[in-house]
């Protein structure tokens, strides 16, 4: 993790940028402490993993991408979903296994898609996403479009090998993928440390002639402009690029994770030094982008966004029983959005 | 306004817990992400955070009591100045969840599956219809340029399907024809590139997927099952993978246990796959287009023995043969023998010699095994009232154990005597000559079997 930065020294910055990275990553937070709350209360089962602390990662590559670009993620995926704009209704509601749900249900928290927002999943398999992006990839470079794919995996899938043989398809045949490795430093359990004597995880893609680069992932400013490098090299032609985003998850690796792998005192550090949001809010303060009113106002609005979205999943009938014999075969193929 | 706070569910399968240690005390003010209290589940011990913020105005529930019930009443929030309002008595709190929670599994009668067709006995094409003997191999390869003409986004990938021209020259002339963007060599990753297949189909392009044999396929099932076939239904039916990973299966001849599986059964088994395994040229032909154009991931097995072997195959513009349709090579009443692929030869080959000894059989070659066209298979069983299945793959979760499983119980009393599979032997193949043959079903096994079934 890079030494904390001193905050609001980016005069470039307009105040309107910077009060929607603060609204967005204040509506993952706000939403994923709102689905843990209805996971202790029942209403979401299974495996639920919370995104919490990683906010500036999806908002600041969000910020750098354009319609009609791509992304693909692994089973943490409530904050990339959020950030590439599908409704928070339906994701609680799938999140409650609801008819409203982006899957009717039958997903579930580690399996949504949109076809509108080009958002194609939500994959339970560690690193199956991968190969998965860079497929995508192909198929725009195959159509001759100059759209972008971004592959997201965490540090724990950075070990599998199905993500180097896809760097190496991807760099040979110059797909244009931007692998996003989310690096918040533990997979499940295992810290880097404890998994490999390759700690610096964007330098394997050298092995393939793969540039990419180390950013600050609790600053979506750093974010967006590691994004928009990234962006630039793949829609240019010139093949895939890695990041490697320094980030951090406040919560466990999913919600009966104890996390007693790490102390109290590391996860308080991070949050009292190096918040994401924390940090945006300070500039916005001491740049007088925004007053403190203006943030209350913006919690509040959030806030109502995300009891809407419970509301909503709460109320949202169980799928009928017909559907579990639906979506098994397409009869059809579905278009492309 | 006062927050109840609720003993949460905090694993999967908790419904109690011990209330361990609060780290609030009453009159603390909290926010959300703060640390309220250590809870033991049933699995650890978990830091349980505030959600909203608020002063603790009363802890209901003290620290070491155990068999707290999830959504238990364990504290209240109260906004500053506010009084601490009775237990149960705050008008605006989260409401009890249980309530809302999906209750019982309902009425079975409507998660009945769909009702299986009935069969479909009209030929594949007419009888005035010109025929040209042609390999299976040539039959693929007709179909994929067909399709490849017909439509833009199909492409072929694989190792050695363009410039080496296919391992067993099935792509032989396509990277001619179609050029280097849709005739695509990859490295030896299977993993990798069905993974990227399946990822070009979801962006909406028509991939065909070749493994040099569907024993290498065994690297990349994770992503023809999790990815390719269950997509369609995680997404509530908003994208699936149109697209086909075929390839020759089961034994070759002399190439040793780990080249000489027949998978017909593992993939047979998977909802939202399609599963191909065709006998003749017209088979693969007309199978392979139709493969092509479904909008559904599709299973191809071929075979490596069947590629050099020369058929009849309807000279048309555009032959196709549908899904779940069997085909009745032999018309005959006194047993039926259902096989696909390479055990078709097998199955043929006993009928002539139970033929010799008056037995007739009636020759059923599946073609799909995903659909399965049962109804085919049960209409000659109530005919016949014996039957015997054939294939390479082993006994055990085998297609001829599903088959006899149908027969049970749709056509149980017309049955007069037990169902025999024929299969290949309970052992990884050996690589001696002599010993290969005999781990193989043979033609003098279904005579056998067929014997049997008939008391003769």
């Amino acid at each position: 993790m890079p030494p904390k930065k001193k905050a609001a020294a980016k005069p470039n910055i307009s105040a309107e940028e910077l009060l929607g990275h603060y609204r967005e990553m204040l509506l993952i937070r706000r939403f994923e402490e709102k689905a843990g709350q209805l996971y202790g209360m029942g209403l979401i089962g299974g495996f639920c993993h919370l995104y919490i602390g990683q906010e500036a990662v999806v908002v600041g590559l969000e910020a750098a991408a354009e319609e009609g670009d791509k992304r693909v993620t692994s089973y943490r995926d409530h904050g990339h979903m959020l950030a590439c704009g599908m409704d928070p209704k339906g994701i609680m509601a799938e999140l409650t296994g609801r008819e409203g749900g982006f899957s009717k249900g039958k997903g579930g928290s580690m399996h949504m898609f949109s076809k509108e927002k080009h958002f194609y999943g939500g994959h339970g398999i560690v690193a199956a996403q991968v190969p998965l992006g860079a497929g995508l990839a192909f198929s725009d470079k195959y159509k001759g479009n100059d759209r972008v794919t971004f592959a997201y995996f965490g540090d724990g899938a950075a070990n599998q090998g199905q993500v180097y043989e896809t760097y190496n398809m991807a760099e040979l045949w110059d797909l244009p993928v931007v692998f996003v490795i989310e690096n918040n430093q533990y997979a499940m359990g295992t810290s880097v440390q404890r998994s490999t004597k390759s700690p610096s995880l964007w330098e394997r893609g050298a092995a393939y002639g793969i540039p990419g680069e180390e950013v600050d992932g609790m600053d979506v400013l750093a974010v967006k402009e590691a994004g928009e490098r990234a962006i630039k090299h793949c829609r240019s032609g010139k093949g895939p690029y890695i990041l490697e985003v320094k980030t951090y998850r406040y919560r466990g690796h999913s919600m009966s994770d104890p996390a007693k792998y790490r102390t109290r005192e590391e996860v308080q550090k991070m949050r009292d030094e190096r918040d994401p949001i924390e940090q945006v809010r300070e500039m916005l303060l001491t740049g007088k982008h925004a007053s403190e009113d203006d943030l209350k106002a913006i919690d509040k609005e959030i806030k109502g966004i995300v009891n809407d979205a419970a509301e909503f999943s709460k109320e949202s009938p169980e799928p009928a029983l017909e559907e579990l014999w639906t979506d098994i075969y397409a009869t059809e193929i579905p278009q492309e959005a | 306004m006062a927050t109840e706070i609720l003993m949460p569910a905090l694993s999967p399968t908790m419904e109690e817990g011990t209330l361990a240690k609060w780290m609030v005390k009453e009159g603390d003010t909290v926010s959300s992400g703060d640390i309220m209290a250590e809870i033991e589940t049933d699995k650890a011990t978990m830091e349980f955070e505030a959600v909203d913020e608020g002063i603790v105005g009363k802890i209901l529930i003290a620290e070491g009591t155990e068999g707290v019930k999830v959504n238990d009443v364990i504290a209240i929030l109260v906004e500053e100045g506010e009084d601490v309002p009775e237990a149960g008595a705050t008008p605006a709190a989260t409401p009890t969840q249980a309530a809302t929670t999906p209750a019982a599994p309902a009425e079975p009668a409507s998660t009945a599956a769909p009702a299986a067709p009935v069969a479909d006995a009209t030929p594949d094409w007419d009888a005035d219809v010109e025929v040209k003997q042609t390999t299976v191999r040539e039959a693929l390869r007709d179909a994929m340029a067909e399709e490849m003409r017909r439509d833009e986004d199909v492409f072929l990938m694989g190792e050695e399907v363009a410039e080496y021209q296919g391992a067993y020259k099935i792509s032989q002339g396509l990277l001619d024809e179609f050029g280097a963007k849709r005739v695509i060599d990859t490295p030896i990753t299977e993993h990798g590139f069905a993974g990227i297949g399946v990822g070009a189909a979801f962006g909406g392009l028509k991939p065909i997927v070749e493994f040099m044999t569907f024993n290498f396929a065994m690297q990349a099932i994770d992503q023809i099952i999790n990815s390719a076939a269950k997509t369609l239904y995680m997404s509530g039916g908003q994208m699936g993978a149109s697209m086909v990973f075929r390839g020759p299966n089961g034994a070759a001849a002399r190439v040793g246990a780990q080249h000489s599986q027949d998978y017909a059964a593992w993939y047979m088994q998977i909802p939202g796959l399609k599963v191909c395994m065709p006998y003749s040229a017209a088979d693969a032909k007309g199978l392979m287009k139709t493969a092509i154009r479904d909008p559904n991931p599709v299973i191809f097995l071929e075979n490596e023995i069947l590629y050099g072997k020369s058929f009849d195959v309807p000279v048309m513009d555009d032959f196709t043969i549908p899904f779940g349709k069997a085909k009745i090579e032999r018309a005959g009443d006194d047993v039926t023998i259902v096989s696909f692929g390479i055990g078709m030869t097998y199955a043929l080959e006993a009928a002539e010699k139970l033929a010799e000894e008056g037995i007739n059989a009636e020759v059923i070659n599946l073609r799909t095994l995903r659909p399965m066209d049962t109804a085919t298979i049960l209409a000659s069983v109530r005919k016949t009232n014996r039957c015997v299945t054939v294939e390479e793959g082993w006994p055990q979760g085998s297609v001829g154990g599903y088959i006899s499983s149908v027969i049970m119980q749709e056509a149980f009393d017309y049955l007069d005597a037990p169902v025999i599979n024929c299969t290949g032997k309970d052992v990884p193949m050996p690589y001696a000559a002599n010993l290969e043959k005999h781990a193989l079903v043979t033609a003098a096994e279904v005579v056998d079997a067929c014997k049997q079934v008939t008391y003769r």
